[in-house]
């Protein structure tokens, strides 16, 4: 009794995990550790985004106008660079005037921007905190940039992962379901027995290759082949992902469909041959639209493993952060983002519980493509009784 | 050409793209296993499996890496399959239709869809850190037993299931208890079938990367485990690091290679056992 609920159990485990940990991410300033940002008092801005903070400090914004501020030219200041403003005398050997030196260095630099952990705040201090939003689960899902371990104000938007799983796994079904379906239909009407028994053990045994080893095929094969095709500089593109998962997405969507297409039942086709319909006709009109929503599974299904596939994704799509234009390009996806951050990220910082966010994100798309196959195979049961 | 002989034509067409399609099928697999195979061989050796890496893995043997993967197939089989047999024959014996066991067959369905690099998460929270395995056999192997339960219960379940019910009766029928049934008819008869799911089971352990990135695999480690709370070295993640992240990629190829063989070979003859164990089953009982 207590054994058949392990499953239960362990979804539920996995859930309670996967979400403590991605949720704590969310309303928490974007600031690693606890730093704060001030300006001069003088300066009217009170608020900024993180891109913004991003953009100041690659230096894209430069002057505090175009955050529509004053004219004054923004200056940074942050820990590194400590030693241009100040000697080490100045600061102290226990940085004990350190508090100090940045209040008077913030009060004197009208366009100044400084980032420095709170411990060094001036008790008296006349400058100005700067707000920052806290990072939202919206920002998470909707910003377009990358950048989990960014100095001083990390850039958590996953919308390029995101879009990037959807379309490396689509065109792989795209490429997956003619010919699995192609195959499926093959081995249900159109094989003899001794054929059909020597294609099973083969494609169990193509469902049964580690991934990892078709990530090293890919590698070795697939990529340079891609890169000489199109005359590309690289050839880990979206486009090898996807060649390559729709080869590992095969054995899955030939096993569903050719079940769902086999479970036709024999009258109904026997009554099509009986009309005078040959077997491709009874195939068209008959079989395929009996078994639809198998083969509809089935494709479901094979998506559902090309989005959580990592190890064979990871070593050929060239694992770029960025919103894909094209299929010849690199891309990133949403699994191959933790396999390859998080043995960097350190414990329970924001990059750690980012990555956990993605595992969520991942999680529930699978669960729901899960439920979604439950449910249109209950259906199809209703419809045959 | 009359209606017929165009209905004919069709036919035909279809059929045989059909039929060039799936052995394009066929021809996938036998290009990736040939060119593997045609260029790893020849660097597998007495040496090569029983050596411990060397020059910075670009020389030298796997040998910790295959003791690796196999302490990590014991422990998770230790861990999974007591559990997930119990469990299926739970559900196909005890459980009664309704609700409930809809729920956890669903809920055995999303166990199993939940992808690999979500165990790896979840292995990394809860053993590592939260039980505070650290990085070790016992972290992974736990991970990686979750992550074949599913496999197992299905397959315990579906044994059990193609067992004629008159069986079950008869045993009753003399006086067993449905405990006895189960011990002396329904599990013995279902039992080779359980172990193709156990071996195939044992498949995907041995080739899983993910799940072991964070709860068990060592990048370099050339020494064997000496207590379940070391972490070890193992193929598939070896093959990774060597192919990818190695400081001598190009030098390292051949090991790459060899390691690929070594895990083809593993999937290809547990594949092989599976199918001759269903295969003799099949003739036995005439099932299949």
């Amino acid at each position: 009794m207590i054994s058949s609920t392990v499953t239960t159990l362990t979804v539920l485990l996995i859930t309670i995990f996967l979400f403590k940990e991605g949720t704590s991410l969310f309303s928490q300033s974007p600031l690693e550790g606890d730093n704060i940002i001030v300006v001069n008092s003088s300066n009217p801005i009170a608020h900024i985004s993180s891109i913004q903070i991003k953009d100041i400090f690659d230096q894209k914004i430069t002057h505090w106008d175009s955050l529509g501020g004053k004219k004054d030219s923004i200056i940074l200041f942050t820990f590194n660079d400590l030693s241009t403003y100040f000697s080490d005398d100045e600061i102290g050997a226990n940085f004990e005037f350190l508090p100090h030196k940045i209040d008077s260095l913030v009060n004197i630099e009208p366009g100044i921007i400084a980032v420095f952990s709170k411990k060094y705040l001036d008790p008296k201090f006349a400058g100005k905190k700067i707000k920052i939003d806290n990072i939202s689960v919206t920002q998470f899902l909707s910003e377009k940039e990358w950048f989990p371990t960014a100095n001083p104000a990390v850039q958590l938007g996953a919308l390029p992962l995101i879009l990037g799983t959807l379309w490396v796994s689509l065109i792989a079904i795209l490429i997956a379901l003619p010919i699995g379906l192609a195959t499926a239909i093959y081995l249900a009407e159109v094989a003899n027995a001794k054929m059909r028994n020597i294609y099973k053990p083969i494609i169990e045994l193509l469902a049964g290759i580690p991934s990892v080893v078709y990530g090293f095929f890919g590698l070795i094969v697939i990529v340079p082949m891609v890169q000489q095709t199109f005359n590309l500089p690289v050839g880990e593109t979206a486009l090898s992902g996807s060649i390559l998962l729709a080869i590992m997405a095969l054995p899955t969507i030939i096993t569903v469909s050719e079940d769902a297409i086999r479970n036709t039942p024999r009258s109904m086709k026997e009554a099509s041959l009986a009309l005078g319909a040959n077997r491709w006709q009874t195939i068209v009109r008959v079989t395929i639209p009996n078994s639809i929503s198998g083969i509809s599974a089935a494709a479901i299904l094979g998506i559902g493993r090309a989005i959580g596939e990592t190890m064979a994704v990871l070593m050929v799509t060239g694992n770029a952060a960025v919103i894909p234009h094209s299929l010849l390009q690199p891309v990133r996806t949403i699994p191959a983002t933790i396999a390859a951050e998080l043995g960097e990220a350190p414990k329970n910082g924001i990059h750690y519980k980012a990555l956990f966010a993605l595992g969520c994100i991942l999680f529930l798309i699978t669960m729901i493509i899960n439920i979604w196959v439950d449910y249109i195979s209950r259906k199809r049961g209703n419809y045959s009784k | 050409m009359d209606t017929s002989s165009r209905k004919r034509l069709a036919e035909n067409t279809a059929f045989w793209i059909f039929r060039i399609l799936s052995l394009g099928v066929i021809g996938i697999l036998f290009s990736i296993l040939g060119f593997i195979l045609s260029k790893g061989l020849s660097v597998i050796s007495w040496d090569f499996i029983t050596k411990m890496p060397e020059d910075g893995m670009t020389k030298g043997g796997i040998y910790p890496a295959i003791i690796g993967t196999f302490y990590l197939i014991a422990g998770s089989m230790l861990f999974a399959f007591p559990i997930g047999l119990m469990s299926g024959i739970y559900t196909n014996e005890y459980a009664r239709e309704g609700k409930i066991k809809r729920f956890i067959k669903l809920m055995t369905a999303n166990l199993a869809g939940i992808p690999s690099i979500v165990f790896g998460l979840f292995g990394m929270a809860l053993f590592v850190n939260g039980m505070g395995f650290g990085d070790s056999i016992i972290a992974g192997s736990l991970t990686l037993g979750l992550l074949v339960l599913p496999i197992i219960i299905r397959t315990t379940e579906e044994s059990l299931k193609a067992i004629d019910n008159s069986f079950r009766h008869a045993s009753l029928a003399l006086g067993a208890t449905k405990l006895q049934t189960i011990g002396r008819v329904t599990l013995p008869m279902a039992m080779p079938n359980i172990i193709t799911g156990i071996i195939l089971s044992i498949g995907r352990v041995s080739g899983e990367t993910a799940p072991i990135l964070f709860t068990v695999a060592a990048y370099f480690l050339p020494k064997l485990p000496t207590s379940i709370y070391d972490q070890v070295m193992a193929l598939p993640y070896h093959l990774y690091v060597i192919s990818t992240s190695g400081t001598n990629i190009q030098e390292s190829r051949a090991m790459a290679y060899g390691t690929a063989v070594v895990l083809i070979l593993i999937v290809l003859i547990l594949n092989l056992i599976a199918n001759a164990i269903r295969r003799s089953l099949g003739k036995k009982y005439k099932i299949n």
